[in-house]
């Protein structure tokens, strides 16, 4: 098995690593360059665990290969956050109580970052079907749309 | 495993067909690296065709627009001439999967990957739509609808790969819609689906049709006898029975987990009936 050595760009940086062919997006970030917030809840795109932005795409890390990203410019949770300044999002989940386990947090924070960009109001049905890809099994949901809808007014206040 | 990205459709075609054991063509990856995670596949080549010129573009052309194979479901639905003129392929396409799913899945992928249930090929056979086809032996067109084979298989030849689909140009007070069933709103596969593509005159009279319908047949169908009952109607109540009672009569589905075969064979008339309601608004009658 031939290993691909990647340039690309994560979060900003500059960033390379080497991977094997059948090694995902998901895997070289967690094992090779220690960004370990995307997680792998099913590993075949149904939880949104793993969700990053591929060229301001929001896609499933667990869908894409890592050989596939050469070039291509990387967004995950870790870059959420301006030095020790919470994205209003993050603030938001933790004052909000937005969690619980927290394993689908990471996505569900990339996701709706995601929608915000596109969408700066979106309706509470706007939120549900946007993040519909992104499962979590403690909360019931209602805290998570209510924490983006508070931090989308936030945001946009700002 | 060997991954291989070539930069000319040329290339890709001369990787697959010189393959001696089983190879793989990576677009969105939303259904192959499903398999390969789940051990259905052993490629030992995956060739991603996502760097060849265009790929990734929307052309206008003669009136209608040629969706490079790599267009992901998001980018079609952010393109408003394509939403403008063919809506129901869009909300088709639009349906697969979640945002996330969305990112990277396409058209192509769909249809290539063989399901009878995979959302935007009943619309795109609704429309007639082609695909463009580079192989060994050159370059061909063929329509959409002779792309399926049977549940998992398509007419493709060994290293030949499709490069585009073309939407073709549609007359003035045209209009098409798809419609789907499913247990859940959202993340789900299609237990019975309905695309209907029509066309009317300046009186609200229907002059031209399509209905295709899918996951209630080892393909997706084209239904001429459907299409038929609403031709020379404006879908009165009378015309869309037959309609629906057509397209019941080309079921041919199977019982799973997901709908009983006496399911899809009615819900799949009631889907058609709704669906060619949607296509008339769309294309200005008013009901």
């Amino acid at each position: 098995m031939k290993n691909f050595h990647i340039s690309t760009t994560v979060n900003g940086d500059q960033t390379e690593f080497v991977c094997a062919p059948d090694e995902t997006l998901l895997d070289v970030l967690r094992n090779r360059l220690g960004l370990t917030g995307a997680k792998e809840g099913c590993g075949t795109g149904d939880c949104g665990a793993c969700s990053v932005t591929l060229n301001g795409r929001l896609v499933c890390s667990c869908l894409v290969l890592g050989a596939e990203v050469e070039g291509a410019e990387i967004g995950t949770v870790e870059g959420l956050a301006t030095g020790d300044h919470l994205h209003p999002l993050q603030r938001n989940f933790i004052d909000h109580a937005a969690l619980q386990c927290g394993i689908c947090t990471p996505g569900i924070l990339v996701a709706a970052k995601a929608l915000l960009e596109k969408n700066a109001s979106p309706t509470d049905e706007e939120i549900r079907y946007w993040l519909a890809g992104n499962l979590c099994r403690c909360t019931g949901y209602d805290k998570i749309i209510k924490a983006v809808q508070i931090a989308a007014a936030e945001m946009r206040g700002a | 495993m060997r991954y291989a990205k070539p930069a000319t459709a040329q290339e890709a075609v001369s990787l697959l067909a010189n393959e001696p054991g089983l190879a793989r063509i990576l677009l969105g990856g939303t259904d192959v690296l499903v398999q390969l995670k789940a051990g259905m596949i052993e490629p030992d080549l995956i060739v991603d065709i996502k760097n060849l010129d265009r790929i990734k573009d929307i052309t206008p052309e003669d009136g209608g627009f040629r969706i490079g194979a790599a267009v992901s479901g998001a980018s079609l639905g952010e393109h408003e001439g394509v939403v403008a003129l063919w809506p129901g392929v869009v909300e088709a396409l639009e349906l697969i999967g979640s945002t996330q799913v969305q990112g990277r899945a396409t058209m192509t992928g769909n249809l290539c990957n063989g399901s009878p249930a995979g959302d935007s090929v009943p619309a795109m056979v609704a429309a007639y739509a082609t695909v463009r086809i580079e192989g060994p032996n050159g370059v061909r067109d063929c329509l959409v609808q002779d792309i399926p084979v049977s549940p998992g298989r398509i007419s493709l030849a060994k290293g030949e790969i499709i490069t585009s689909i073309y939407l073709p140009a549609r007359p003035e007070r045209a209009g098409d819609a798809y419609l789907r069933f499913t247990p859940r709103t959202e993340m789900d596969i299609a237990v019975a689906s309905a695309a209907v593509s029509l066309v009317l005159d300046a009186d609200g009279t229907c002059t031209a049709a399509s209905v295709a319908l899918g996951a209630i047949a080892p393909t997706v169908v084209l239904v001429d006898a459907a299409s038929k009952c609403i031709i020379g109607t404006k879908l009165e109540a009378a015309a869309l029975e037959a309609m629906s009672a057509a397209c019941s009569a080309a079921c041919k589905p199977i019982d799973d987990k997901r709908g009983t075969i006496e399911f899809r064979t009615q819900v799949v008339g009631v889907l058609a009936k709704r669906a060619a309601l949607i296509a008339y608004k769309r294309a200005g009658g008013s009901k």
